[in-house]
């Protein structure tokens, strides 16, 4: 085992993937000369040369498509978004075409592609970049999303993404690249639909992924200190999503918080909740508590946009809604 | 369109075998889209249901200058271009009648067939996002290394998405080996193109990308497999891609939920004598290759080709109700999984 960040994990993953299979392509604004918008594909264009690693033109629509259309007919795209809000403009591509030409072909085509780049916010860069994109995803069938939380994760599950027969949204975030975590040395591939127990507990489970995973891990401690032991709960994909690893921790613990960076409506915590009261509603002693950013487009001021995101301190008070016990 | 003289250098080496084929073709075309209609009004076929009758000279012309290996993508008024890739019309119109023998297995409908064994990639429901697509199967085959064309079809209202402009950018960019075939039927659903585009004369939208564009006439199946011919052998040496405005016309509505009372009865008639399959009639008999006769029985036997295909439509069964949850991922997951 060696500490990469999480930049590094990544590269790591594509650098093999891209040596294993021919028809592995990167492609996206920067990815080649520029060595990516946030550095993840460092030295790639170099090793592998401009078939491999292309530069395109500041077109989401047009270059999701082309890598949708190379897919459907036997290539393996990675596709890298700059950042999942300006992917938007392509979610044709994606919900309509990608997720769907399977089915409308009655199993006839299928399309392996891999779109990735970071989702949510980083610090002050204002409501429109600042969003986050999972459940918009997760929401249509056809779709895989995952959505890691660490460098270990982040490398298998990107593998596994290339090597996925199914269109995979890979979500990752600006203000995570620099984050270390151990990774062993040499190939390993994570399996996707599978969660992970981040911190075991027997109080209270939280649900965490992405970037909130620290958060709530941070959140964790805090309550430790109080001598309230929470176990923290990663599904790591949100399409599929693990649903027995949840159940099985919160019938364990007999109370959850679903922790989410993005805004409280129709998000993945919802639906979370849903299946967690349905599978535990004779183990639960309280609601589901969900812990969201604030329901407004993000401010930039960083006095303004510190209230409208989930913290620790967040996490100890829904942690502690959901327990019944007063702050 | 200029009136250029129309010279027909590949139709005068085609055989009487060859091009009776090709007349075949556009009469299948017809008389299937013909028995849609009625089987659309007895409610066998449902949802929407985009008739080619008046554009059959394109998907045929175009067929014949493609290599039956090369590639078609096309928008949702795809009957006509998946018979002229030869699949069979039995399991064309059990698709439309959302049996388990179609060729979607039920699951795509009029807008989406398609037949990867011959090389025909649908059928897409969204105006232009078959470009971008058509950019990546292109795209594919220049990567691999492969001499196969894409062709891609789309209609004049698809050249105002944003879709369009990215996609010949990329295209021109990287010299892909695609053909670009703009099916200007001039009416984008209700709107004529002169109320919708700023330059109605498509093919000259491809000097914003610096490639050929050319225009053809989309009413006569010869002069589209002459231009379209040239464009893809231009982009199988490598040369890249062409944009062509194929002038055409419909002359049912836009849907079969579409009466088309925005056009003039004397405007539909005055179309209507540009009829693509009299015009290739005239052709074979010009060079006595054929008699009114044998074109009639042709035309005999197409009808009970088609007879035979809404027979085979209508014994054939519905979906189990298993398929419901397959085909949604090659490596299935919740909720297919508890669903099988």
């Amino acid at each position: 085992m060696r500490e990469l960040t999480f930049r590094e994990a990544l590269n790591e993953a594509l650098d093999e993937e891209l040596a294993r299979d021919e028809n592995v392509f990167l492609m996206g604004e920067e990815v080649g000369a520029y060595n990516g918008a946030y550095k993840v594909s460092r030295g790639l264009l170099d090793k592998y040369g401009p078939k491999r690693v292309i530069d395109s033109p500041i077109s989401e629509l047009g270059f999701v498509g082309l890598g949708v259309g190379a897919a459907m007919m036997g290539l393996r795209p990675i596709i890298e978004v700059m950042t999942f809000n300006f992917a938007m403009l392509a979610l044709d591509q994606v919900a309509n075409t990608a997720a769907k030409m399977m089915y409308m072909s009655g199993g006839a085509l299928s399309c392996p592609i891999v779109i990735r780049g970071p989702n949510g916010a980083a610090h002050s860069l204002a409501a429109q970049h600042s969003q986050w994109f999972e459940a918009q995803y997760a929401y249509f069938p056809g779709l895989k999303v995952i959505v890691p939380g660490t460098p270990y994760d982040a490398k298998g599950l990107l593998k596994a993404a290339v090597r996925d027969p199914d269109p995979c949204i890979f979500m990752e975030s600006e203000t995570m690249y620099a984050w270390k975590g151990m990774v062993p040395e040499g190939e390993y591939v994570l399996p996707i639909g599978k969660g992970d127990i981040k911190r075991e507990g027997k109080d209270c489970t939280i649900v965490a992924w992405g970037r909130a995973l620290r958060i709530a891990l941070e959140g964790a401690e805090l309550l430790a200190k109080e001598g309230i032991d929470c176990e923290v709960v990663d599904p790591r994909t949100i399409r599929p999503l693990d649903e027995e690893i949840i159940v099985n921790s919160v019938r364990k613990t007999g109370a959850c918080v679903v922790l989410e960076e993005g805004w409280p409506y129709f998000n993945v915590g919802a639906q979370i909740s849903d299946i967690v009261q349905r599978a535990c509603f004779d183990v639960l002693d309280s609601p589901v508590i969900r812990v969201t950013g604030a329901d407004v487009p993000m401010p930039y001021s960083m006095a303004l946009e510190k209230l409208a995101r989930p913290s620790p301190e967040s996490v100890v008070a829904g942690v502690k809604v959901a327990l019944n016990v007063r702050s | 369109m200029a009136q250029r003289q129309r010279k027909y250098p590949l139709a005068d080496k085609m055989d009487r075998d060859a091009l009776l084929k090709m007349y075949r073709q556009l009469l299948l075309i017809r008389r299937f889209e013909e028995r849609s209609a009625q089987q659309y009004s007895l409610q066998k076929i449902a949802g929407f249901c985009h008739l080619y009758i008046g554009q059959e000279a394109v998907a045929v012309g175009v067929e014949w200058a493609m290599r039956p290996d090369d590639y078609l993508v096309t928008a949702y008024r795809d009957h006509g271009q998946v018979l002229a890739r030869g699949t069979p019309p039995g399991p064309v119109m059990a698709e439309m009648f959302g049996k388990a023998t179609g060729v979607a297995k039920g699951k795509g409908g009029s807008m989406h067939l398609y037949d990867v064994s011959r090389h025909m990639y649908g059928g897409w429901g969204i105006v232009g996002a078959q470009i971008p697509l058509a950019l990546g199967m292109a795209y594919a085959s220049k990567y691999k290394g492969e001499d196969r064309v894409t062709v891609c079809l789309f209609g004049e209202a698809a050249v105002n998405q944003g879709a369009f402009h990215e996609a010949l950018n990329m295209a021109a960019l990287w010299k892909v080996p695609a053909v670009f075939i703009c099916e200007n039927n001039r009416y984008g659903m209700g709107t004529p193109i002169a109320v919708s585009s700023a330059v109605t004369e498509v093919y000259r939208r491809a000097s914003a990308y610096d490639i050929p564009g050319e225009q053809c006439d989309g009413m006569d199946a010869l002069d589209t497999m002459e231009v379209v011919h040239r464009a893809v052998e231009r982009a199988r040496a490598g040369e890249g891609p062409t944009l062509i405005e194929a002038k055409t016309y419909r002359f049912r509505g836009h849907s079969m939920s579409d009466p088309a009372v925005y056009r003039t009865r004397e405007e539909v008639e005055r179309e209507r004598k540009n009829d693509p399959i009299p015009r290739l009639a005239k052709y074979i008999q010009g060079r006595k290759l054929a008699t009114e006769d044998e074109l009639e029985k042709i035309d005999q036997e197409v009808q009970a080709e088609v007879e035979e295909a809404i027979r085979f439509a209508d014994d054939s069964p519905w979906p189990e109700p298993s398929e419901l949850y397959t085909d949604v991922y090659v490596d299935p997951i919740w909720p297919e999984k508890v669903h099988a």
